[in-house]
């Protein structure tokens, strides 16, 4: 047990430490500089209270342009047919379910910050999650689009739910299709509830410091008459603590489940156990590149670097790595398995993989997901904004080449070499998931601008003064 | 317009001041009070003398909920009201509609809990006389205060500002609400 615990009813027996002599363990602090509790309300409000900066407007409107490559993209494919995405035998699940599992992946990150990280008691994870927590919510609504407009007729999307048909058929509960509608939208509506529960008292907080009517009455409404007493911190911390422990099996589940829809299919190169543990591996992995990707321009620009300090980033890059590697690992187990396997078509799926058709996909993704993460291991690149910033991105890259080439090269060569194909995306493949970018974009920036950013009440509590017992060991 | 008096507020610099006050005020006997601190102060409540939070019943209930509804609707739906013959599958198992059952049990379990909370702070409360305090707007910033009602029988307007200056409070007001 580590000695400067930090919990007061454990006090170490004096004789013993007397003896023992602990060498007091330097961590550094979370909050630099000694920042006070009106400082953090203050930095943090002021974000969501001052004038709407120029920056703010050019991203908006260059973010909405490309949000409308989607729209337009998706009114083309109604109006026309799912046939003017670039689907074809065999390969009929093209991008729309690589940018589907590419954006789910990118949510759970934001999951494992708020829920997993605090039941591992990490404190670290305070200055980061709530914007981890809005980057899971927007990338569940990107990933939605994908799979409910790849139905083609969207107007027959109900037929997803549990509402029998007009032929009174309801759905068959044996397709892991259906297990996915269930899960991510269970998962969309848990994170929404968890993102909002969150933030009712950082919304309190800017109610009371309102100068304006229209945002007392905004966020007022939002904030439900949050008072701080401590019985509603009492019922507020435990559902908090439950909600985080309710997420945690489902983030874990939700990737499982998409991963089902591979594995539960009899092709090579998808039909395997490693699937489940590989995605949600995954998921983190690509989560984390995404938080890094969005978290180190937000900190320049409203210089957050006494909130989230070195210490943060070291600690990303750290989880990136890690997981990273452990994406590395399945690569490997995967070829290892399809020798094993003796299974011909098996194991000349893997072969094609790395060496066939597709390969130029599959060397990007190699060096993006297992090489370049593999730089974190230097200090002196963690402690590099801008390096860390460009390999956030080789791992999204990294990310959506893995889903690609699952996807795409095990249908294009299956059983039979006569109906073996080729898949290209269409242009209009390509500029929905280029907006689908705009998209999430327009969400996140709105947040920024008009939702606290950071748990204000979360942040005071990991600063020193907050422990009722602050300073009474100070004399051990 | 009319106003009575609401209770005391006595703001403390600290949260170890707070808490050390929270255990006098409790041991004099006040029934009628609560803290007010900007982050949830480790402990305080126990202090306070509260018990354990209730919220763990409204998730377990809408845990349960969520898990049998699920568990009927893939019944009846598959095995019941329309049973379909699909490869040769079972028309219901507890196996292949387990990943339904799961979800819908985290889903309920969630609202449980969120709605719970709500409940347990009688929340939404948009109107509380506290509001229409100013200094009570920082308690959401960086104060930390203990409000004792007017409405508590050990209640005395001149004794109990005493006791709480003798807490260490750094400022005590007198709260009105609006009649």
């Amino acid at each position: 047990m580590s000695v400067t615990t930090e919990d007061a009813s454990i006090k170490p027996d004096p004789l013993i430490m007397a003896k023992v002599k602990p060498a007091p363990i330097d961590r550094p602090p979370l909050v630099e500089n000694n920042r006070d509790y009106a400082w953090i309300t203050d930095k943090i409000c002021r974000i969501v209270e001052e004038k709407t900066p120029t920056w703010w407007w050019v991203c908006f409107g260059v973010a909405s342009m490309t949000a409308s490559f989607t729209v337009m993209g998706l009114i083309y494919l109604v109006s026309t047919g799912v046939g003017v995405w670039g689907l074809a035998n065999p390969v009929n699940w093209g991008w729309a379910i690589v940018n589907f599992v590419f954006w789910i992946g990118i949510g759970h990150a934001g999951t494992l910050i708020s829920a997993i990280l605090c039941l591992l008691k990490q404190k670290w994870r305070t200055s980061i999650n709530r914007a981890a927590e809005a980057m899971t919510v927007f990338a569940v609504v990107c990933a939605a689009i994908f799979p409910v407009f790849h139905v083609g007729r969207i107007w027959f999307a109900w037929f997803l739910f549990p509402i029998p048909n007009s032929n009174w058929i309801w759905p068959q509960f044996r397709s892991p299709l259906e297990w996915d509608v269930f899960a991510v939208s269970t998962y969309g509506t848990v994170s929404v509830l968890f993102w909002y529960m969150g933030m009712i008292p950082d919304l309190a907080t800017i109610r009371d410091r309102a100068t304006t009517k229209f945002r007392r009455l905004f966020y007022g409404v939002f904030a439900m008459g949050w008072r701080n007493a401590t019985n509603h911190w009492r019922n507020y911390e435990l559902a908090y603590l439950l909600l985080a422990g309710l997420s945690t099996p489902l983030v874990l589940s939700v990737h499982t489940i998409v991963s089902f829809d591979f594995a539960a299919a009899q092709l090579p190169g998808w039909h395997t156990t490693i699937f489940p543990p590989y995605f949600v591996a995954g998921a983190i992995f690509s989560g984390f590149g995404m938080v890094l990707t969005l978290m180190l321009p937000l900190r320049a620009i409203y210089g957050l670097h006494d909130i989230i300090t070195q210490r943060h980033i070291d600690n990303m890059c750290k989880i990136t790595l890690a997981t990273g590697t452990m994406v590395g690992y399945a690569y490997s187990m995967e070829f290892f398995i399809a020798w094993y396997g003796a299974n011909s078509f098996e194991s000349f799926a893997f072969v094609n993989r790395a060496f066939g058709q597709y390969w130029w996909a599959y060397l990007t993704m190699v060096s993006c997901n297992v090489i370049s993460p593999q730089l974190f291991w230097f200090r002196k690149i963690r402690e590099n904004p801008a390096a860390v910033w460009i390999i956030s991105i080789f791992v999204n890259v990294g990310m959506w080449f893995e889903r690609f080439v699952i996807a795409c090269t095990s249908l294009a060569n299956d059983f039979i070499p006569s109906s073996w194909g080729y898949y290209s995306p269409s242009i209009i493949d390509i500029l929905t998931y280029f907006g689908t970018f705009g998209v999430f974009s327009v969400l996140f920036l709105l947040f920024v601008r008009f939702l606290p950013m950071m748990p204000m009440a979360e942040i005071k509590m990991v600063l020193p003064e907050a422990d009722p017992h602050h300073g009474d060991n100070d004399h051990h | 317009m009319n106003f009575n008096d609401y209770g005391l507020m006595a703001t403390f610099s600290s949260a170890k001041d707070i808490y050390h006050a929270c255990l006098k005020v409790r041991e004099a006997g006040y029934t009628k009070w609560e803290s007010f601190t900007p982050f949830p102060v480790h402990g305080l409540d126990k202090a306070m003398g509260m018990s354990r939070s209730k919220v763990p019943r409204f998730t377990l209930a809408g845990g349960l909920t969520g898990f049998t509804m699920a568990t009927l609707m893939v019944w009846f739906m598959n095995a019941y009201d329309y049973p379909l013959n699909v490869g040769g599958k079972p028309f219901f198992t507890y196996i292949f509609p387990f990943p339904v059952m799961y979800e819908m049990n985290i889903l309920l379990a969630a609202f449980g809990t969120l709605f719970g909370m709500f409940f347990l702070n009688r929340l939404p409360r948009h109107h509380h006389p506290l509001f229409e305090n100013k200094s009570f707007l920082k308690c959401s910033d960086d104060r930390l205060t203990i409000v004792i009602e007017v409405i508590d029988p050990n209640y005395d307007e001149e004794e109990t500002r005493k006791f709480l200056e003798n807490l260490g409070a750094t400022d005590v007001e007198v709260v009105q609400e609006d009649n």
